[in-house]
């Protein structure tokens, strides 16, 4: 008798299993993260390899509390950041106001599609950095051109992710709304738009995905600021504890902001998943 | 029970052809269709599967042009869609962005029709669906069936001349079913609205209709058409047991023979 609702709890509680982490799975997690910092501190307390190629987690520590309180060369490291992140906004918020119009336009008319599309899938697969050169031969060192490197870097995967999206959206919808008396800019605004948000947002995800990676890059080849530039003039001098900071810093934030905008997905596309 | 503007004719289909696809491909949906619906009828459409019911219902809704005839609303050729002529889908697409209130208040707030006037309607046809205090629920949040209700009312909310349905009721549990059609021959009646009503379930267009028309397999024409009454019984009795009588008997088998000629085995 016992048996039986013990049974029956398991299974009304194994739906939430797969949505949300289970108690298991945080802690193999945590687990994870531990086992790599024991192995980093045995490697650096045997000596396995030299402390100037791989320093302690307590010297990255204390590298770490002194980059925060007197920056680096001198120059804080929030300007460093700062700077990093200027051009990804800027970047990433030209891309988003001009990639989501066209995406969805080129998704309604075939003829916009024509002149975007290939476009799009030809520059889409280089790797940003082998036209970053050109880019700064045109638009010089500065943030100009870096703006520019990340814009199209982000453009293509919102602008694919808006073609789909309508490709994609339920014929009915819109068949409905127009026999509620909809016009064609009320159709576009009240029933397309919000139906593709979801796979919109995909895309932004993706773009600030890309675009991080590509900034961070296109510091390290050309730039006098930025996270990126940080970690490479560091490699310069061989202070690989400010390397290592540079880099824990650039994998936080950029957890930090993807967790950020999923937040926002969740807030503003609580009907995900529904459609 | 003659109603006012009853009679009237509004839909009037004439010599109706419908071809789909290309010349090599090219699929006869239907053809030769005359039909006419005049207001205040509850008219049911049955026939097997794949034999254009929808593609007649689509024609009718604006959403496709015949290939050749002719479709007018009070005269005038059906040149697309518009809310003279709400449609009701099989799935409820209901918009999951906008609450149960939002998505009733859809067709009036895109005829501009002021505020509290807005809210009146959608006040009214709620509490006819039977969902009053679910306004701000969200549509993911209801079952089958109230999803279908508000689906109902978002279209009742613009007093269209005549409401299409295309199996409404076919994703729903037989006692959902049963239900929604009590529901919607109230309605039916209270607002003396016109209905056309696509479905497989002969026993569904029989309880409901006032006119049955029964189509052939592809291409689609009209085989016969049925003047019935049970719905208007079933209505003052209150109860169904109308079909359990012989006359509904008689009309069931020779529809059901009608349809099973039409299937090939």
């Amino acid at each position: 008798m016992k048996f039986i609702p013990q049974l029956n709890k398991e299974k009304l509680l194994s739906p939430k299993k797969v949505t949300k982490k289970s108690k298991v799975e945080k802690r193999l997690t945590v687990l994870t993260w531990l086992t790599i910092l024991a192995i980093w501190y045995l490697v650096t307390e045997l000596r396995i390899f030299s402390a100037t190629l791989v320093p302690s987690p307590y010297k990255v520590w204390l590298t770490f509390l002194t980059i925060l309180k007197e920056g680096y060369n001198g120059v804080s490291i929030w300007v460093h950041l700062g700077a990093s992140f200027r051009r990804l906004l800027i970047a990433l918020g030209l891309a988003v106001t001009t990639a989501v119009p066209l995406g969805l336009l080129s998704g309604y008319f075939n003829k916009i599609e024509a002149i975007i599309d290939s476009v799009v899938e030809f520059y889409r697969p280089l790797p940003p950095l082998a036209y970053y050169t050109l880019l700064v031969l045109w638009f010089g060192i500065d943030d100009k051109s870096k703006v520019i490197l990340l814009f199209l870097a982000g453009f293509a995967p919102i602008y694919i992710a808006c073609v789909s999206a309508v490709r994609k959206i339920n014929q009915d919808y819109i068949l409905s709304a127009k026999s509620l008396g909809a016009d064609q800019k009320r159709v576009f605004f009240k029933i397309v738009l919000p139906a593709c948000l979801p796979e919109i947002f995909t895309g932004i995800r993706t773009a600030f995905g890309v675009a991080y990676t590509t900034l961070v890059s296109a510091e390290m080849v050309a730039a006098t600021s930025g996270i990126g530039w940080m970690v490479l003039d560091a490699s310069n001098f061989l202070k690989s504890d400010v390397i290592f900071v540079g880099i824990i810093i650039m994998g936080i934030t950029g957890v930090i902001i993807d967790a950020g905008l999923r937040f926002l997905e969740k807030k503003i596309i609580f009907w995900k998943g529904h459609v | 029970m003659p109603r006012n503007g009853e009679n009237e004719l509004l839909i009037d289909i004439n010599n109706l052809k419908l071809v789909y696809g290309e010349k090599a491909s090219s699929i006869l949906a239907l053809d030769n269709i005359n039909l006419q619906i005049k207001s205040g009828e509850f008219l049911c459409v049955l026939g097997p599967s794949g034999c254009g019911k929808s593609t007649l219902l689509k024609t009718i809704a604006g959403y496709i042009k015949p290939t050749s005839g002719s479709c007018l609303m009070q005269g005038k050729n059906i040149e697309g869609p518009d809310w003279h002529r709400g449609v009701v889908f099989q799935s409820p697409t209901l918009y999951p962005w906008m609450s149960v209130k939002d998505n009733v208040e859809f067709g009036p707030k895109m005829r501009d029709i002021p505020k509290d006037e807005i809210k009146k309607i959608r006040t009214f046809f709620l509490e006819q669906v039977k969902l009053a205090g679910f306004g701000d629920k969200a549509t993911f949040e209801l079952s089958g069936g109230m999803k279908q209700r508000v689906a109902l009312a978002r279209v009742l909310a613009n007093y269209p001349q005549v409401i299409l349905m295309d199996e409404p009721f076919g994703a729903l549990d037989a006692l959902t079913r049963d239900n929604m059609q009590t529901l919607i021959r109230e309605i039916w009646k209270e607002n003396n609205t016109t209905i056309f009503f696509i479905t497989h379930d002969v026993d569904e267009a029989l309880s409901l209709a006032t006119r049955i028309v029964v189509m052939s397999k592809r291409p689609g024409k009209i085989l016969k058409e049925f003047n019935v009454g049970f719905t208007h019984e079933i209505f003052n009795n209150n109860s169904k047991d109308v079909i359990y009588k012989e006359d509904y008997f008689a009309v069931k088998n020779e529809i059901l023979d009608l349809i099973h000629s039409q299937i090939e085995v």
